[in-house]
């Protein structure tokens, strides 16, 4: 029967929501008991928060000041020596687990599955390559333990409230290296909603020309109460920060409503939105690629459809 | 110091692939292949370290089939002094490449190894980290930005939540993200140049690694297709059917 550990992502004393994601692709798995493993320097209410989650049997904390930032070469000793008596550890398949996972399997010797995006089975699951271009199925050797990234636009948020597991303190006996220090984080933290886990998304591209014209994309998001996202070309131009890329080597969304403006649809920047619920492409070439993928597409220039749209909002 | 680079051949980001309709693999025949687009950065930033007296020496890996030659010869010809061929019929998986690429570095004893931080064919963003856990070392995957002074390195890295930096201790292994730098074109006497240069030839069996391919593709089948929708002729057409789907 399978034991499965999931790894939780946090920032700033907060559980990330693609740890309740990671619960839902353990969940599918039917293991015996889904663990939760808290690697932070202040592990009560991140624990608390924890074990609310629909699905969790318990929550294992392991609380220490060099927990305190992600650093993958402080924790994964840490995971690899949790791991211990787990069939499965899964870590959503974010900058935080893609970091991590490949560290802790190696540490385990085993190879990963990255970026499961369904599970068929204990050992069979799904996965894109080629920019999502391909779906594979590929089965890992049940000799080993499963190390996995989830990809989180495929799992729902396990729900919260009902559960409340026990939360047990680990006593790990790992050395940690000190070869890696954090030195900083730059964060474009605003009051607008999360990219990753916003319902709506207005995003823009290299069509919207400037730093300055990134304005009507922010007005247009504020006025809709949107998450702010950007093409690859974009955010190269530095229009936007490098956290609001969507694409292949950005964020992987599914928002229900997604606004692709000034965007042109190369196949890098629509295996970020494949599982948006509605996509809405506003570009002047009427021939984009952009209009194969959308719902609903309108021709025309952004900066005169922009208050149109406004005004009749 | 000398840094160790990851060059590794895919299908060129261009190409759309085709899933086989026996879903046994995707189209390789004939399909234009090139050096992974992060690759090319890595190399780039090594070069650049030597140039600035950082690095002494750059040294290009590829690990697969013989008629890697070619790809290598590119490599040189950007400007990496010297290749390794690591022989394989057979496509190795991350965990694999990981062990090969550690005999290397146990071998060449380099002061930096540059990988990219995912190949855009298989996408699985591992062999970097999966190094640096099984040499021991530190990691700085996602790197926007490196500098490197007095044994350190200071990374700045492209994190879900902004611009992480982290500093870590030399030797170790950094990852390229895409906005690290922007790889120089080859230029056609380089390409005379390249000839000269040496590649070593290792055959991947003569290294005693543990083979790590533990997955098995056993299907491959082509992405979910979204329908192409229905084209609006105004903003108020658009709310409107936003609004009629609840989305507004
Ligand atoms: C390895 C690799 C990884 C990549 N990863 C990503 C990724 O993660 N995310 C990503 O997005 N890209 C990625 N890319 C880049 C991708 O290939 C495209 O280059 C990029 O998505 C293009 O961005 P764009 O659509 O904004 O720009 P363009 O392709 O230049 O399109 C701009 C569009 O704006 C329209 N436009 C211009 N002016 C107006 C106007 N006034 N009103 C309305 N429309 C207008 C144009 O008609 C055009 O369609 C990657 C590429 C590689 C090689
Ligand atoms: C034509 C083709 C057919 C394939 N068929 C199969 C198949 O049948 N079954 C299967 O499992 N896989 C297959 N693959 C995928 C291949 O095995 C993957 O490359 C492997 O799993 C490693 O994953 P990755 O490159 O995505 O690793 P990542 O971890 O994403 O790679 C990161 C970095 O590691 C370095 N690196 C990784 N591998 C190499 C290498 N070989 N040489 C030099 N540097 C390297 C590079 O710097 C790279 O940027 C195929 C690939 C191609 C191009």
């Amino acid at each position: 029967m399978s034991k499965i550990l999931v790894i939780a992502e946090h920032l700033d004393g907060k559980l990330n929501p693609a740890t309740a994601r990671a619960v839902s692709a353990a969940q599918a798995v039917k293991p015996a008991a889904i663990d939760v493993l808290v690697l932070a320097d202040n592990v009560a209410a991140l624990a608390a928060e924890a074990a609310k989650i629909d699905g969790v049997s318990r929550v294992l904390t392991v609380e220490r000041a060099e927990n305190a930032h992600p650093l993958a070469a402080v924790l994964a000793p840490q995971v690899a020596k949790a791991a211990a008596g787990y069939s499965h550890v899964f870590a959503p398949s974010t900058t935080f687990g893609k970091d991590l996972a490949p560290r802790v399997a190696a540490l385990l010797g085993v190879a990963q599955v990255s970026d499961v995006m369904s599970v068929e089975g204990a050992h069979t699951f799904k996965r894109p390559i080629y920019a999502g271009n391909a779906i594979v199925t590929v089965e890992a050797d049940p000799a080993y333990t499963v190390v996995a990234t989830i990809r989180t636009a495929s799992w729902p948020v396990a729900a919260s409230g009902a559960n409340s597991a026990p939360v047990e303190a680990l006593a790990l006996d790992v050395a940690l290296p000190s070869h890696t220090r954090y030195l900083g984080l730059q964060s474009g933290k605003s009051d607008r909603p999360d990219l990753q886990s916003a319902s709506k998304v207005v995003s823009g591209g290299r069509g919207v020309g400037s730093k300055e014209n990134f304005d009507v994309i922010f007005k247009l998001a504020d006025k809709l109460g949107a998450a702010v996202g950007a093409s690859r070309a974009a955010v190269d131009a530095g229009y936007v920060p490098s956290d609001l890329q969507v694409g292949q080597t950005g964020k992987i969304i599914a928002p229900e409503l997604y606004m692709a403006i000034g965007i042109s649809g190369a196949i890098q920047h629509l295996t970020g939105i494949k599982d948006a619920g509605t996509i809405v492409a506003i570009n002047k070439d009427a021939e984009a690629p952009i209009f194969e993928v959308a719902d609903f597409g309108l021709v025309g220039d952004l900066f005169k459809l922009i208050p149109e749209l406004e005004q009749v909002l | 110091m000398k840094i160790l680079v990851g060059y590794k051949r895919v299908v060129d980001y261009n190409v759309r692939i085709q899933v086989k309709p026996d879903g046994t693999g995707v189209v390789t025949d004939g399909v234009k292949l090139s050096a992974n687009p992060f690759d090319d950065i890595a190399l780039e930033e090594a070069l650049r370290l030597r140039e600035k007296g950082v690095a002494t020496e750059v040294v290009v890996v590829g690990i697969g089939p013989a008629d890697l030659t070619a790809h290598l010869r590119n490599g040189l010809a950007m400007g990496a002094n010297r290749a390794i061929h690591v022989t394989t019929a057979d496509a190795v998986q991350p965990l694999t490449a990981a062990r090969v690429l550690l005999k290397l570095v146990e071998k060449e004893q380099p002061g930096l190894v540059l990988l990219g931080k995912q190949a855009i064919d298989d996408d699985a963003n591992q062999t970097g980290q999966m190094l640096a856990a099984l040499w021991d070392r530190p990691q700085a995957t996602f790197a926007s930005k490196v500098e490197i002074a007095d044994g350190k390195a200071t990374v700045t890295r492209e994190v879900d939540a902004g611009l992480e930096t982290i500093e870590v201790d030399l030797p170790a292994v950094v990852t390229s993200d895409l906005r690290l730098n922007e790889p120089r074109f080859i230029k056609l006497p380089d390409i005379m140049k390249a000839k000269s240069k040496p590649i070593d030839v290792v055959e991947l069996a003569s290294l005693g690694v543990d083979s790590g391919d533990h997955l098995k593709t056993t299907h491959y089948a082509a992405p979910a297709k979204r329908s192409k929708g229905v084209m609006v002729k105004d903003a108020a057409e658009l709310v409107a059917a936003l609004k009629q789907k609840g989305l507004l």
